[in-house]
């Protein structure tokens, strides 16, 4: 019987636990800065405090999906498994970050606003971002392939993310052509600290979270190509 | 001559889905039906108040036009598919994009003959007072039917060959179409009215600007995306 040849899939190394602790911990010690600093904010009163996830998480989403975007684009460059693996990772803790932003921003419009949702510029391209974004890891869902599920889906994230300022400025010119946009919330200096501190705690939840998912996806993938090289002959 | 045999394929393929498509006719048929189906349940769902109806018309042609669309493209590729067809396609000699380009003109003509009917419809059920600047509001229609052809055609290309491609399609392909419905339906809106704003200008840039990136976009990723 001819012996198995090595897989060149070797299981990936495991994601330190440390950094978990670090980043929860810094998201921890954020939040309760934040809150003991931050003084009541004079229309909304606490209700700003929400502010201390919803911004930094719609920048990580933005973050989240540029880096879907180089990883799908030198997956189709090089043709590196990985890249698409890394992408895919991606793709997710950015839809989950992106489902944050939405909803804390709903929770925060309803007291602030009186609604739920306003067909405002900024809420409703972050939720064609989000349905994007579904539709990118629903065709992950739907392809069995490994290869073709990879090249596939490196196209629809390059063209999905090719879409975003597009339909960031049709949706923009859809709301101010008819009513004046909602006036830039300035912030004032005793907000910005806390709101800086929680962007960089939430940028290594963001990393952990995207390293665990890339670690998962490589172990899987390992996996399946021993199942193969089992199906094929192999022991 | 090169791109004289290339033009070639294009025609070819495109006749090919076309004279499949005269022959069977139910699938255009089908379509045409679904689209004017849909006109008349958005009507009653929204009339039946003439002024009302006369608002929502634009918006209503356009989703039903979305609605009944999205299932062209999967047939265009479904057929190849079922057949086994498509495998030999990838085997003639000559560039790949023109398989592309030829399932996109042979898609371009079925929606155009699609949205011509389902227009006409609309305008009869929701009481449409045709302006006299209308040779601007086809021209908005033609834009926005190319973008959804061409990102329409491109994801068939895909979902078409997936598990679950019914749901997969609209999936993927209306939130991409954002942008073309805002334009389509807000530049029809201003051309119907007196365009006091002097806004569809703006809007009909901004469609044909979308056609262009995606064109340029979906030829360039079809290459990665045929490769058997």
């Amino acid at each position: 019987m001819p012996a198995t040849p090595p897989s060149p899939h070797s299981y990936p190394p495991r994601t330190s636990v440390w950094f978990a602790f670090v980043s929860f911990g810094a998201v921890i010690a954020a939040q309760t800065h934040a809150i003991l600093t931050s003084p009541a904010e004079g229309d909304m009163g606490h209700l700003q405090k929400i502010m201390y996830v919803h911004v930094p998480a719609a920048w990580m989403t933005f973050l989240a999906f540029f880096v879907v975007l180089v990883f799908s684009a030198r997956y189709l460059w090089k043709r590196n498994e990985n890249d698409d693996l890394l992408a895919a990772s991606a793709a997710e803790v950015g839809a989950l970050f992106n489902g944050l932003t939405l909803m804390l921003g709903m929770i925060w419009g309803r007291p602030a606003w009186g609604v739920w949702w306003v067909w405002d510029a900024r809420l409703t391209s972050t939720l064609v971002l989000f349905l994007i974004f579904v539709g990118y890891l629903a065709l992950r869902a739907f392809v069995d392939d490994a290869e073709q599920k990879a090249r596939w889906s490196a196209a629809v994230g390059a063209i999905g993310a090719i879409n975003v300022p597009i339909v960031y400025m049709s949706v923009t010119w859809w709301r101010t052509l008819h009513q004046p946009p909602s006036s830039p919330a300035t912030l004032d200096p005793a907000y910005t600290m806390g709101l800086r501190l929680n962007a960089i705690a939430l940028l290594l939840v963001m990393i952990h979270f995207i390293r665990k998912r890339y670690e998962i996806a490589r172990v899987e993938r390992a996996a399946e190509h021993v199942a193969e090289a089992a199906a094929m002959g192999g022991r | 001559m090169a791109w004289r045999d290339d033009w070639r394929r294009v025609r070819a393929i495109a006749r090919k889905d076309l004279t499949t498509e005269l022959r069977a006719k139910v699938g255009f048929n089908s379509v045409v039906a679904l689209g004017v189906t849909i006109l008349i349940l958005l009507g009653l769902a929204l009339g039946p108040d003439a002024q009302a109806l006369r608002n929502a018309a634009v918006g209503a042609v356009w989703l039903a036009t979305l609605f009944s669309g999205v299932l062209a493209f999967n047939r265009s590729f479904q057929v190849e598919i079922e057949t086994g067809a498509l495998e030999q396609l990838l085997q003639y000699p000559g560039p790949r994009w023109t398989i592309f380009a030829g399932k996109l003109l042979g898609n371009l003509l079925f929606v155009t003959l699609m949205v011509a009917i389902v227009v006409a419809a609309g305008i009869v059920l929701f009481g449409v007072r045709i302006p006299a600047g209308w040779p601007a509001l086809l021209g908005v229609l033609a834009l926005g039917i190319v973008g959804l052809v061409l990102l329409g055609t491109f994801y068939a290309s895909m979902a078409s060959r997936s598990r679950a491609r019914e749901v997969l399609l609209p999936l993927l392909l209306f939130p991409m179409l954002v942008p073309v419905l805002l334009a389509a339906t807000t530049a029809s809106k201003a051309l119907l009215g007196a365009d006091l704003m002097h806004e569809a200008g703006a809007w009909i840039r901004l469609l044909a600007v979308y056609d262009v990136v995606f064109f340029i976009a979906t030829f360039i990723a079809f290459e990665h995306v045929i490769e058997a």
